[in-house]
């Protein structure tokens, strides 16, 4: 049975479109909606309800849409709770019910609506307590079966997502009469516009309603507009596009459905763009939403708001019954009894509360009878059939009907004016909660503030952006507004709603009615956020767009109170469901940040390095060669490499700091706790810098490269807090220091050359004239340097192995050809690449800390460097750091820590216990931090915080990694494993 | 949020690195320990006008003084830090 009206609507006929709803075959036109192109084709039940699983049809045409709720497309685009009257129609569009098993016409659990009693208000709280082990093995298992939406597509989301962001002087929410007469007040202005439109049409009610605007239809007057604004430069049009956040200082949120309506993006497009818009001034001309009526199963699938009868026929030329009662307490609603009969139908009666209204309405009823007095019940099985009417005498009418159109008046549409915590303000004699305390660059024009009529949306949105543009110092041209008829907009809101059997819905989406508020009330939530909790009204995809009006003014008559006095529950964004995917935009996955390339990333994958995180660089991890399958055997020979030839690795990582001026001395002394007043040219000094509090920040070398230049390392971890924290010393505490000093982490390549053959190894690249002699270029030395190219650089005499090692800097587009040449003249040497791996073996075996140590819990005396802290300065953390809290024996001290037997393994994080007592909490002495396989001893070897520690060398203790079931018996030792004397690196 | 950056003129609040009360002022190295216990570890927390230190770190790294009113977002003023004493 076809409901399509045979002529117009904004749809275009000759594009018929093909669609499948659970699985049978529909068509529709482009234009339609989904909800639209389901009417026409005669469906009715679209959907089954959250609780109760009751058959629910469409009740709005628009995204505050409670009912029809379906999952549309498939496979990893499967997307739940979309709601079928925003779902453009597209060719080939899938969608399927939710909520139902096994079918949408017979589904088996709609017997929960027999066990009502039990799944009231607050019944997970209260039914199923007992015994508390069946919660989530069997009640929760069993709630989530029968109470739900839509399920998720468990498929990474093949689409991609984009994010943008736009300035404008006006920015324009909304496009109805109101929003369209704010924007072009601006653009004609020669304001920088954004008009956003949540609809793919722009036109608002102009798109539903029959209205006259001047000499024709509201629609052409909207064509006219729009082009004219399409035209004016500095206007950007933005259909699809729903603004659903307000942020402090005039920023706006808003969701662009770009290819939303079709059925996959085309190549190099995102489904959906997230705008973040800046805006001096906002107009919110959002309109204003329906409300239904609360009577005996006002949830049957043929009861619809009042306006979604007239969208429907209006826009999309469909005839959503043939037999229809018009239930309202308002005179606007009338337009829809006019609406139907164009379109065909019978008007069975007019059902209107207010005696009042009983002259007026007369000619709108003409043949129909025209009854004061309520609905009280719906009546059918899964569609509507009919409604029993109470006469204001009393008498009791049964009327036959298919299509019930209802209106409980307009609440405006004001969330976006409450984001920022502000609370509406209830106007008892309009009836309506209108935007409050409202920030000086949002303004509200049209339905959104109240302003019901078009004349008014019009003249309004007028006034509301000139008084935009005056504040803003941009003069306002002048705009006529089009003559707008008059319009009956008489309303005398009917709260209460009938007693009298079947249930009385008030949030159609979550089953909530008014029996369940009333026990919230009777419970002791009756206010209306605790109401809101208790009973879930206005949770869920639709927030309460239709039900919260009706629930607080329930609430209001079982408490006594006004409906302000009950007050809204808290507006939060977003305005309509995000999907996640426009949230992160491209930070997903592998790009969820950038990562950094080290200089040398190209050739060492080509050398075949396994690469590691590590903060957002991608480091060479091993460099495992033929058949080394395990991470292991190429660590060793990385090491083994290293302490017995010559190894390369990339530590531009590092952060590099460099720092020129008078006072650099003056600002270094104070930035680290050790001295540097000593600290000759062209040497580099291993420095310690505490955070105020006395503990350990960072650590890394400093070299002094002339009288006033500085060049400093820090941790790779902490460089950009170290640099941070500079910046705050200079800036904030000491701004009379003469020091200028920037991060140069990004314009240097540093490699590492260590080992015995190091020095050799350097020759063979540096210009004929450097000396690398040990009196030429001692253990921490630092100078510049020529390359036999003549390529300029810096180079270090610095170990972390421990070894004979420098290393070498270049400016950063150098990096890979020095790598290269270093690889190339090292060959004979039998040089090797290692990566952090072979780094942290290492230093490991030479006992320096790095960041498992520094955790920023530890002091510099916990961690083996109080001599470090110097006594004849101010420094950062030079007070709190003498604190003896910071040094106390029976805190943690750093040890090293041997198998006793020296085949086991040790486990980083394994706590230390006495060897005799029981393993619990009270008798933990400290923990392993890090742990290595030392090639050079032969076995495994570790770092670790041990209370006393420093005193217990020679101790045997247990390491208990309670996570790994593993227990190991253990030595403390000193923390060097290697050359304790450092013999070899200043060699 | 905005913040007006007197180098570079209005942000979004995502630029910067919010460090709290701008109040405390570095005891001398002379000042006893309670002064710099003090220091580090106290800060009011006071709902209403505000100053604090806020870092542009994706900008020009200006450390910036930011009067805010902690109950409305309203910032009253912005200025550098360098010279605030």
């Amino acid at each position: 049975m076809s409901a399509r009206l045979p002529s117009g609507g904004l749809i275009d006929r000759t594009r018929t479109l093909r669609f499948s709803f659970d699985g049978r075959r529909h068509e529709g036109f482009a234009g339609d909606t989904l909800a639209a192109a389901l009417l026409a084709d005669g469906v009715r039940l679209v959907g089954r309800s959250f609780k109760y699983h009751r058959p629910r049809g469409v009740l709005t045409a628009g995204p505050e849409e409670p009912n029809a709720l379906v999952e549309l497309r498939s496979g990893a685009r499967r997307e739940p709770n979309t709601r079928a009257t925003v779902v453009e129609l597209y060719d080939g569009l899938e969608a399927q019910s939710q909520n139902r098993w096994p079918s949408l016409r017979f589904d088996l659990l709609a017997l929960n609506g027999l066990f009502s009693p039990l799944l009231g208000a607050g019944f997970y709280y209260k039914t199923f307590m007992w015994p508390s082990a069946f919660w989530e093995k069997v009640y929760e298992p069993l709630i989530r079966r029968a109470a739900g939406l839509g399920s998720l597509s468990t498929a990474p989301d093949p689409d991609h997502y984009e994010k943008a962001t736009a300035f404008c002087d006006l920015l324009v929410v909304g496009s109805g009469p109101a929003g369209l007469m704010a924007a072009l007040v601006a653009a004609r202005s020669g304001a920088r516009v954004i008009l956003a439109e949540q609809d793919c049409l722009f036109g608002g009610r102009c798109l539903s309603e029959r209205i006259v605007l001047g000499d024709g239809s509201a629609h052409r007057w909207v064509q006219s507009v729009v082009a004219e604004l399409a035209a004016t430069p500095g206007v950007r049009l933005l259909p699809r596009t729903t603004v659903v956040g307000t942020y402090d200082h005039g920023a706006y949120t808003a969701v662009e459905r770009v290819n939303d309506h079709v059925a996959a993006p085309p190549p190099f497009e995102p489904r959906q763009r997230l705008w973040r818009i800046v805006a001096k001034r906002a107009v919110l001309a959002a309109g204003a939403l329906e409300r239904p009526l609360v009577f005996g199963d006002n949830d049957l699938p043929g009861v619809m708001l009042a306006s979604a009868v007239s969208t429907y026929i209006n826009r999309y030329a469909v005839r959503p019954g043939e037999r229809a009662v018009l239930y309202a307490d308002n005179d606007h609603a009338w337009a829809t009894v006019a609406d139907l009969r164009a379109a065909g139908a019978e008007i069975v009666a007019i059902v209107d509360p207010r005696p009042d209204a009983r002259a007026r309405a007369a000619v709108v009823a003409r043949d129909a009878p025209l009854l004061t007095g309520v609905v009280r019940r719906a009546l059918g099985g899964r569609s509507l059939q009919g409604v029993e009417v109470v006469g204001a005498d009393g008498h009791v009418h049964r009327l036959d009907c298919d299509l019930l159109a209802m209106s409980g008046g307009w609440a405006p549409t004001l969330h976006l004016t409450s984001h920022l915590g502000a609370k509406p303000r209830w106007d008892a004699e309009r009836s309506m909660f209108l935007p409050e305390q409202l920030p000086p660059w949002l303004l509200v024009a049209g339905a959104a503030g109240g302003e019901l009529t078009t004349a008014a949306a019009l003249s309004t949105g007028i006034r509301i952006a000139e008084g935009s543009l005056q504040s803003l110092g941009i003069a306002p041209r002048g705009v006529t507004p089009p003559v707008a008829g008059e319009e009956a907009d008489a309303w005398t809101p009917l709260w209460r709603a009938p007693s009298g059997r079947g249930k009385r819905f008030i949030d159609f989406q979550n089953d909530v009615t008014t029996a369940d508020l009333e026990l919230a009330h009777r419970e002791g939530f009756g206010a209306s956020e605790h109401a809101k909790r208790y009973t879930t009204l206005g949770m869920a995809t639709d927030q309460g767009k239709t039900s919260a009006l009706n629930g607080l003014a329930t609430l209001a008559a079982f408490t006594g109170k006004s409906i302000g006095e009950v007050g809204t529950t808290t507006y939060r964004p977003p305005y309509t469901p995000v999907a996640i995917g426009a949230l992160a935009g491209h930070h997903r996955g592998p790009d969820f940040r950038p990562t950094r390339l080290t200089p040398s990333h190209e050739w060492a994958r080509e050398q075949g390095a396994v690469f590691i995180e590590s903060g957002a660089w991608l480091r060479a991890q091993y460099f495992p060669r033929a058949g080394e399958t395990d991470w292991l055997p190429p660590v060793i020979r990385e090491v083994q490499a290293v302490r017995s030839t010559v190894g390369l690795c990339d530590v531009s990582t590092l952060g590099k700091i460099e720092l020129k001026g008078p006072d650099a001395l003056r600002f270094i002394e104070r930035l680290y706790a050790n001295g540097w007043q000593t600290l000759a040219v062209g040497r580099a000094r291993y420095g310690v810098m505490l955070r105020e509090d006395g503990r350990v920040m960072d650590d890394g070398t400093v070299a002094r490269l002339g009288e006033q230049h500085w060049f400093m390392t820090t941790t790779t971890a902490n460089a950009v807090a170290v640099y941070q924290h500079m910046q705050h010393c200079h800036q904030v505490l000491w701004p009379e220091l003469d020091v200028q000093f920037t991060s140069v982490t990004e314009q240097w390549a540093q490699f590492a050359v260590a080992g015995p053959r190091s020095r050799e190894l350097l020759r063979r690249i540096l210009a004929s004239g450097e000396d690398l002699s040990n009196d030429a270029f001692p253990y921490m030395a630092a100078q510049a340097v020529t390359l036999t190219d003549g390529l300029r650089g810096r180079l270090f005499r610095l170990s972390f192995s421990g070894e004979l090692a420098y290393e070498i800097a270049v400016p950063a587009r150098h990096g890979d050809a020095v790598i290269r040449r270093l690889a190339a003249a090292g060959e004979d040497l039998g040089v090797v690449p290692y990566g952090i791996e072979a780094l942290g073996v290492m230093r490991i075996e030479k006992g320096h800390v790095a960041g498992n140590e520094l955790t920023g819990r530890t002091s510099a005396q916990q961690l083996g460097l109080g001599r470090m802290l110097s006594t004849q300065k101010d420094y950062i953390g030079a007070r709190l750091a003498r604190l003896p809290a910071l040094d106390d024996p029976a805190d943690t001290q750093l040890v090293g820590v041997r198998p006793v037997d020296v085949k086991t393994r040790l486990m980083s994080g394994a706590h230390f216990l006495p060897l005799a007592a029981p393993t619990t909490f009270e008798h933990e002495q400290g923990y392993v931090t890090s742990v290595a396989y030392s090639p050079s001893l032969g076995h495994w070897i570790a770092l670790g915080l041990l209370k006393n520690g420093r005193h217990r060398h020679g101790e045997r203790l247990r390491a208990v990694d309670l996570l790994r079931s593993q227990e190991t018996e253990v030595e403390i030792c000193e923390p060097v494993f290697i050359d304790p004397q450092g013999a070899r690196l200043r060699g | 949020m905005r913040i007006h950056c007197p180098h570079c003129g209005p942000r979004g609040h995502d630029e910067f690195v919010h460090h709290g009360d701008a109040a405390p002022r570095r005891p001398q190295a002379d000042a006893p320990d309670a002064a710099f216990h003090d220091y580090v570890y106290l800060r009011d927390n006071p709902a209403g006008p505000y100053r604090e230190l806020w870092f542009h770190a994706a900008g020009c790294h200006s450390w910036l003084v930011v009067e805010r009113d902690t109950r409305t977002h309203e910032i009253r003023s912005v200025t550098f830090a360098r010279g605030d004493a």
